[in-house]
């Protein structure tokens, strides 16, 4: 009985190692982008802000691109980007954010201390959501046409340069879209 | 023609890590003192062709040599010379070379140092030793040569990632690996034993230097990538959870606890079997920690290349080493003899409970690092796991660690009374109480994690020196003189302790009263922030060697004198890339930092933070890699003339 205790350790290692193998050939960096080209998922996230209607996928039939932001208080490169989206939001984007694997205070009190750029934020505190659209982090920028398709998957922070040179002419093409 | 050189030092230092391989493992079973000795000359002389071919690519990086492929693609002229240097480890094969030659120059040491040693079992630890040097060599000769040559040679080279030119670059890798590779002596050790089937209270003298001689650079360096990460990431964090980070801290919670089970197994010869498994697991988590962000199962910031071919070869060399130890444990460990008995409650039952703790953080920041892997293996979901996780998970498990560390120290061995380790510990449980109820009445309910956090830290700086008082009331009649016979590894545990309060102290501060403040301001303009009244007083360009930058300066008014803060964002035109140099105004008290970002017509965007007390937690964690190197320059003594000191030892010392 008391072997086995010793044997436990290599077997452990050897399972471990066998997971390893499997996952060598493949690229962390690839993402899923089942979702780019298809409409959103049908979804209904709970308000951020007090007494607000919080996010759902109706909110994106607005008759214009919308951009869909994923955040959290707690992650750095947001803290990058949220200037970025405040000025975007000044020049009349629009903007909807999920508040991603936090609870919705944290979120509510990051809007206050920071700004808040978005038309409509949804909760998504256990990233239930945000595993419908496949986020594998945070910050995760969306972009989606007038009809509520996804066209568009941003990993990592919005800078000035990315929506200059990426979001930008995208949403320009879209807003000229039938 | 430095390149041939160093070329053929790494073959030759391959063909003599074969010879240190066979010879001495070959001549420990046959009790050939000869063949024994080859060994020893093959590690000494393996050490010498490594350090060899390191210069020669060094110098190849310091002369700008672009025929040399690696030095062409991470090295420009206009780089400055500290950084041509440092970047000889700043890519994937030069990192490798560097850990090579640390491994060589440490299995030297065991050769040189080694003199004490049971021949046999050294000649053993050699064996081992050259069997990794061996599997790395061979990897980086042929998977990674960092000597390739390039043909035309280009006129001027690729510059090396901005993020990396900074003086925290240059002293990070090195202290890491040191704190890695390190671990490679302990392993060698543990497996060595087993060969001999041997553990007893003389291995564990002799490994305890090795593992403090790895344990004090990896903290040092753990505490400097922190800091690096403070003041060039511009996000004015210090911890983030990443997986390289992780990787950096798995083999450091081990390793801590490795060095705490080898005091048990030195001083009572318990904990013989587990202390083996310990020494093999930190190893192991070492070469995870090197590898796997290089073989693209895991992605970082701080990636290197992702190359499968790579991969497969580093997943090879980890399943052979720890796959072959583990398998050799469950082997020969059943037959180690257990050692002596203890009570619960005494210091060895003390540090069972520190081990459980270690293991079980350990556990958690393995699953945390790993899982996404583990769950896209099972269903093809892309998880990720952020700081939520460790809160949840960590924080519970490290509070109880952290009061149990005062502990330790003030038990006696084999058995104790509460009361009287009550007793013993009444002053810091006092101070610890009255801080406790100081902070709670100022902060209210609200504030009592800010409270148990100041406590605790009370707790543990002065439980650690508490360590010291009891010791000297007990020799109070020769006051002096039992001041100055103190030993040194009782000073390094004092140190290493405290800084773990200073540490506590610094996270407690800084997660308990952050503030900031993000806004667009003007040059001229003016905001309060954190009690003091900021004025940005100018924004223009600068040049500085390879770069330009748009430099803000900050004028600060508030207590005490008056000061200018300057932040740049730096673009650097041969890498085409920018990096964020944030102005920080460092104090005792709480740091000010600030950093400049996207410029508009509103002016430019000013990040503030206000971090209180943050600089503790570097402090701590250089005192306790400080107490590492105390309690080292101690022991090393006592290895050295192990028959004389023990006369001289007390019998009632209470260590």
């Amino acid at each position: 009985m008391k072997r086995i205790l010793f044997i436990l350790p290599v077997v452990g290692f050897a399972v471990l190692l066998g997971v390893f193998f499997a996952g060598l050939g493949r690229d962390p960096r690839a993402l899923p982008s089942a979702f780019v080209g298809k409409p959103l998922p049908a979804f209904q996230a709970p308000p951020v802000r007090e007494g607000d209607a919080g996010l759902s996928n109706t909110d994106f039939q607005r008759g214009e691109p919308v951009l869909l932001n994923v955040f959290a208080s707690w992650c750095g490169p947001c803290r990058v980007e949220h200037p970025v989206l405040m000025r975007l939001r000044a020049q009349g984007v629009a903007i909807h954010g999920l508040d991603w694997k936090e609870d919705a205070a944290a979120g509510a009190k990051w809007l206050v201390d920071n700004g808040d750029p978005y038309i409509r934020v949804g909760s998504d505190p256990t990233g239930r959501t945000g595993i419908e659209f496949g986020v594998a982090g945070v910050p995760e920028t969306f972009v989606i046409d007038r009809h509520g398709k996804v066209r568009y998957r941003h990993v990592g922070a919005v800078t000035s340069d990315v929506w200059e040179t990426k979001l930008r002419p995208l949403m320009e093409e879209l807003r000229s879209e039938p | 023609m430095s390149a041939e050189v160093g070329q053929f030092a790494l073959i030759l230092a391959l063909l003599l890590a074969l010879v240190q391989s066979v010879a001495p493992l070959v001549g420990a079973w046959r009790r050939d003192g000869v063949l024994m000795a080859v060994g020893r000359q093959a590690a000494l002389l393996q050490g010498g062709f490594v350090l060899l071919a390191f210069g020669c690519l060094a110098y190849a990086y310091v002369t700008c040599d672009f025929s040399t492929a690696l030095v062409a693609r991470h090295s420009h002229t206009t780089q400055p010379l500290a950084y041509r240097f440092a970047a000889t480890w700043g890519s994937h094969e030069g990192s490798m070379l560097l850990w090579v030659l640390i491994l060589a120059v440490y299995g030297a040491g065991v050769a040189f140092f080694g003199g004490t040693l049971r021949e046999t079992l050294q000649a053993r630890v050699l064996g081992v030793q050259g069997l990794v040097g061996v599997a790395f060599l061979a990897f980086l000769i042929f998977t990674s040569n960092p000597f390739l040559r390039l043909d035309p040679a280009p006129i001027e080279g690729t510059e090396l990632n901005p993020l990396l030119q900074d003086p925290g670059l240059v002293l990070h890798p090195p202290l890491l690996y040191l704190g890695y590779v390190g671990f490679s002596v302990a392993f060698c050790f543990a497996v060595a034993a087993l060969m001999e089937g041997r553990v007893d209270a003389a291995w564990a003298r002799w490994v305890r230097p090795w593992v403090l001689a790895a344990w004090a650079p990896l903290t040092a360096g753990i505490t400097l990538g922190s800091a690096w990460a403070y003041y060039e990431l511009g996000w004015g964090g210090w911890w983030f959870w990443d997986p390289v980070e992780n990787a950096s801290l798995m083999p450091w919670l081990l390793g801590t606890a490795l060095l705490h089970s080898a005091l048990v197994l030195e001083r009572r010869g318990a904990l013989a079997s587990w202390t083996v498994l310990l020494a093999i697991l930190t190893f192991s988590l070492s070469l995870v920690g090197t590898f796997l962000v290089r073989s693209g199962i895991l992605t970082s910031v701080h990636a290197f290349a992702v190359d499968p071919e790579r991969g497969v070869f580093i997943l090879g060399i980890i399943a052979l080493t720890t796959g072959a130890s583990l398998a050799l444990y469950a082997w020969r460990a059943p037959s180690i003899r257990a050692g002596a008995l203890f009570q619960p409650l005494s210091r060895e039952g003390g540090v069972t409970l520190n081990n459980l703790f270690l293991t079980a953080l350990t556990a958690t920041v393995f699953l945390g690092t790993f899982s996404p892997v583990f769950i896209e293996m099972l269903n093809g979901d892309k998880i990720s796991v952020g700081p939520p996780y460790y809160n949840r998970t960590f924080a519970p498990l490290a509070v109880p660690l952290l009061a149990l560390v005062v502990f330790g120290p003030m038990l006696n061995w084999k058995r104790d009374e509460v009361r009287k380790v009550v007793q013993r510990l009444r002053i810091p449980l006092g101070v610890a109480g009255i801080v406790l109820l100081a902070a709670a009445l100022f902060g209210g309910l609200k504030g009592l994690a800010t409270a148990g956090g100041l406590a605790m830290s009370a707790w543990l700086i002065v439980g650690s020196f508490a360590v010291l008082g009891r010791r000297w009331w007990a020799g109070r009649a020769y006051l002096a003189r039992s001041v100055a016979t103190t030993p040194r590894s009782v000073w390094g545990l004092v140190l290493s302790h405290a800084g773990l309060g200073m540490l506590t102290l610094g996270i407690t501060g800084v997660t308990s009263w952050e503030s900031d403040k993000v806004l667009n301001m003007r040059p001229g303009e003016t905001v309060e922030f954190a009690g003091r009244v900021l004025t940005l007083q100018s924004l223009e360009m600068a040049q500085g060697p390879n770069y330009e930058a748009r430099r803000g300066i900050l004028i600060v008014r508030g207590p005490g004198p008056d000061y200018s803060l300057r932040s740049e964002r730096r673009f650097y035109p041969s890498a085409q890339s920018q990096t964020t140099e944030a102005g920080i105004r460092v104090g005792f008290l709480g740091n000010l930092y600030v950093s400049v970002g996207e410029e508009s017509e509103q002016g430019v965007i000013v990040r503030l933070w206000h971090h209180p007390l943050i600089v503790w937690i570097w402090i701590g964690g250089f005192v306790m890699s400080i107490g590492g190197l105390v309690s080292l320059s101690d022991r090393r003594l006592r290895v050295g003339a192990a028959v004389k000191a023990r006369t001289i030892l007390q019998p009632a010392a209470a260590e």
